[in-house]
């Protein structure tokens, strides 16, 4: 602020922060290790070639609009926050996917929606879930295939072979694309249901696991193991995750009990679809979410019940990227209406 | 163990409390010269009653007011009066104040009418509060406020505080003094309680202290021991190390859980606060009659010599201590007159010590590092001890938008500094909210001034109409008063009747 009549140096307090955006950011990054070792565990090297490619061309995307919106490079291009950006972009599209798909959505999460709203910091929404939106929408036949577990498959791709099939689109012979994938289990659930089968017939499929999807559900154990140590690490409040999984399970527990067959039982949609990653990882997103204590516990819940909505009653198999989308409509109101109660309002000793 | 409650927000720093060791307290060769600003506290400034040539004692007195909220000024050394003048004093506005320069003789003779009491026990309340009052004794702690103004409540008070905490890392006068004059602290509590008739009093002292505690555990039983009147009622209370836990309302509110109301003081939820060195400063104005001249300060930081607790005499310049101290390490230094949290910089070392000083510290030269955008991520709203919200209030001021800022309550931070230490965007917070301060008190000087103004034109214009309308009327009169003089000499000719139309 040029308008500042002194010299911050000069004003109190003398201690630096030992905190920093690039320090954030980097626990973030290390709190999804976890759960995307077990990705590649489970399912292959796709994901990590997802990751490759989105990081790369996210950092490319930023530098180049840094350049052209004359922003210190050095000062923003390291402080994490494209990098984040592209991981959570490529935890929200299938691992298997053709190279163009991750940078079509880094494009559009770090050139539209990030840098043409100002940069970090001033994004209305979450710069990864606005371009999975987008991706979503423009493409739907490949963002609806997703691998099956190793498990499940007959071969597995080797890292070279995952690269070839990413960037070529190329498969060794006799191998099958079909092979290779299997539909969500929420996917899975929903066209079932559409078809008029019941969930005790639908569950039966391989697609399920012990608690949730198979193979994905120890994937979100690995994301809730890290988004707790984000907690315990004071980078995230706990507001946003327990309020968001709480609103979710308590509606699916209450449309469970009222209609078992048509209806998910409460587990499956925690650990199934993007809800742990999404309560952890996107809803917290700082600069879109709720700042306020009260706000945050809104914020959260609203995605938690527009998530369920979505899965149990509109076009998508999964939600919570939309009812992120959503819920970012309503921050400022939600910021603006929930301001905490300031130290001695409430007191309640009179003037004698 | 006493129940303890917390406060929101805070955050927990690294104390440097090792640098200046407070287990004793060193003295300093008078200075040549000392410079006495004639306001040291907050509220009225005091008129001098000194001429320059004048021969002072020390502890005479140099300068008082009638106001209520003000605090006298004494001589803290024997000399002559060689200037009266504006000089510049450490204090946040950076301006001039009326000052006394003594030309200290060396003797450092007390005035002959200061006295031992030999019955402390034995004056009166309203004696006692005109002696503190007379003694220019006013909060240690930093705050400055006048002591004898909060000694006379409107309403019953159930708790005294007194203020031991002392939570800005680097600091430890108030350690040192607790170690050093346990029983002057004690006894001036006492005489405090027969002001205020508390039913507690509490000493707070950070767990950061052991030595301090023990200290006043001691002396406390001894005095219990010896069957003091009243000793029972006080109570020495460790408390946890949070900064800012100091802070009065925080200090409040972990003692007794109650809240000062906003706006409030804390007399409406029955409770005085008092600093550890104010109370002491009270013993030596009842029990040896002596004023305030002297206080115990801490010199300390990375960039002096030999960080130490010193007794200094006030009006001493910042240079004679920092001499005392063995200098400063370079010149690559920033001076900072109380800790690191809330102190002010000193733009150089001629500025004197006043009632406020607690620390001077001397610190590496800052850094500069670039702020990055505000992410949002709240750190700053939970670090706040007030429960405000930082963040918001830091784009309000950006925008100078002043109604916002009052709607998020920019008057309620108390610049304790919590969220620019927590702040991983590295954002000046409490600049910005000093700055937007100084921008909103402006800006209400110009909307008044504006409004009066406005107020002004529209009556200018009213009376201008005014007398508009009177003329015409005048005219309108004479008009018909001419037509019928007119009328009644052309009596002859018939008069029409005006039309009158329904319309």
């Amino acid at each position: 602020m040029p308008t500042s009549p002194t010299n911050p140096l000069s004003s109190s307090p003398f201690i630096p922060s030992s905190a920093s955006v690039a320090k954030v950011m980097r626990t973030v990054i290390y709190a999804l290790i976890p759960g995307i070792t077990l990705y590649i565990w489970l399912f292959g090297w796709g994901v990590l070639v997802n990751i490759l490619i989105a990081c790369t061309s996210a950092l490319f995307f930023e530098w180049g609009m840094l350049l052209i919106r004359a922003r210190p490079v050095k000062v923003f291009l390291f402080d994490g926050s494209a990098v984040i950006t592209a991981i959570l972009l490529v935890l929200a599209i299938p691992p298997l996917a053709p190279w163009w798909l991750p940078v079509v959505g880094c494009f559009f999460a770090i050139v539209v929606a990030k840098h043409l709203y100002g940069g970090l910091g001033y994004n209305t929404f979450n710069p990864a879930m606005a371009a999975y939106a987008v991706l979503l929408i423009s493409f739907p036949r490949e963002l609806s295939v997703w691998d099956a577990p190793l498990a499940q498959v007959d071969h597995s791709l080797s890292f070279i072979e995952t690269l070839r099939y990413s960037f070529f689109h190329s498969l060794p012979t006799s191998l099958q694309f079909d092979a290779l994938t299997s539909a969500t289990v929420l996917d899975h659930m929903r066209t079932q249901i559409g078809l008029g089968k019941s969930l005790a017939e639908i569950s039966r499929s391989p697609v399920f696991g012990y608690l949730g999807g198979a193979g994905y559900e120890w994937v979100n154990l690995g994301f809730l193991l890290g988004g707790l140590w984000l907690i315990y690490k004071k980078i995230i409040s706990w507001h946003i995750p327990l309020a968001m999984l709480v609103a979710l399970a308590a509606i699916s527990a209450l449309c469970y009990v009222i209609d078992a067959q048509t209806f998910a039982n409460p587990l499956l949609h925690i650990l199934g679809g993007a809800s742990i990653l999404g309560a952890f990882f996107i809803a917290t997103d700082p600069v879109t979410a709720s700042t306020t204590p009260r706000g945050r516990i809104i914020y959260g819940a609203g995605i938690g019940l527009l998530t369920f909505a979505i899965r149990a009653w509109g076009g998508y198999p999964d939600g919570v990227a939309f009812a992120v989308l959503l819920m970012g409509l309503t921050v400022p109101i939600l910021d603006h209406y929930t301001a905490p109660k300031v130290f001695g309002a409430r007191a309640g000793y009179g003037k004698s | 163990m006493k129940k303890l409650w917390r406060f929101r927000g805070g955050v927990k720093l690294a104390g440097f409390k090792q640098l200046a060791d407070a287990s004793y307290i060193n003295s300093l060769p008078i200075p040549a010269r000392l410079i006495l600003p004639l306001r040291q506290h907050i509220g009225d400034s005091t008129e001098p009653l000194v001429a320059i040539g004048d021969k002072v004692y020390k502890g005479q007195l140099l300068a008082s007011s009638s106001a209520f909220i003000s605090a006298p000024v004494h001589a803290s050394s024997s000399g002559v009066v060689i200037n009266i003048d504006k000089y510049p004093v450490p204090h946040q506005s950076g301006l001039a104040e009326l000052c006394v320069v003594i030309e200290t003789d060396g003797a450092d003779t007390w005035h002959p009418d200061i006295l031992p009491e030999p019955h402390p026990e034995q004056l009166s309340a309203d004696e006692c509060r005109k002696r503190i009052r007379q003694a220019g004794i006013v909060g240690l702690g930093g705050a400055v406020f006048p002591s004898a103004a909060k000694l006379k409540p409107t309403r019953a008070i159930d708790t005294l505080i007194v203020n031991g905490v002392e939570c800005e890392p680097y600091i430890t006068c108030d350690d040192a003094l607790m170690q050093a004059r346990p029983e002057a602290i004690l006894r001036g509590i006492l005489q405090l309680r027969r002001l205020l008739q508390p039913v507690d009093c509490l000493i707070a002292v950070e767990d950061n202290k052991p030595e301090a505690i023990k200290a006043l555990q001691d002396a406390l039983d001894k005095l219990t021991v010896a069957g003091i009147n009243g000793v029972n009622s006080i109570q020495v209370v460790p408390i946890p190390t949070v900064f800012p836990a100091g802070g009065e309302k925080q200090l409040i509110k972990v003692l007794t859980g109650k809240e000062v109301p906003q706006h409030g003081l804390p007399y409406e939820v029955g409770i005085v606060c008092l600093n550890v060195g104010t109370t002491a400063a009270v013993y030596d104005a009842i029990y040896d009659g002596r004023p305030l001249v002297s206080r115990v300060m801490t010199v300390t930081g990375a960039q002096v010599q030999q960080p130490a607790n010193f007794e200094v005499l006030l009006g001493t310049p910042v240079e004679h201590i920092l001499a005392a101290a063995g200098g400063v390490r370079s010149a690559d230094h920033q001076l900072i007159m109380g800790g690191p949290m809330m102190g002010v910089t000193l733009p150089h070392s001629q500025l004197p010590i006043v009632k406020a000083t607690n620390c001077l510290l001397v610190s590496d030269a800052p850094q500069s590092s670039a702020a990055l955008p505000c992410i949002r991520c709240g750190a700053c709203a939970s670090a706040c001890p007030m429960q405000l919200l930082p963040q918001q209030l830091y784009w309000h001021a950006r925008g100078k938008a002043f109604d916002k800022l009052a709607h998020y309550h920019l008057a309620d931070c108390i610049e304790c500094g919590c969220c620019a230490v927590v702040c991983p965007a590295k954002i000046p917070l409490v600049h910005y909210f000093r700055f937007a301060k100084t921008e909103k008190q402006e800006h209400e000087i110009k909307a008044r001034f504006a409004d009066q103004s406005r107020v002004r034109t529209q009556a200018r214009e009213a009376r201008l109409e005014r007398v508009k309308r009177e003329q015409e009327a005048r005219k309108a009169a004479r008009k018909a008063a001419r037509q019928q003089k007119q009328a009644s000499t052309d009596e002859a000719t018939p008069v029409i009747p005006p039309q009158v139309s329904n319309g």
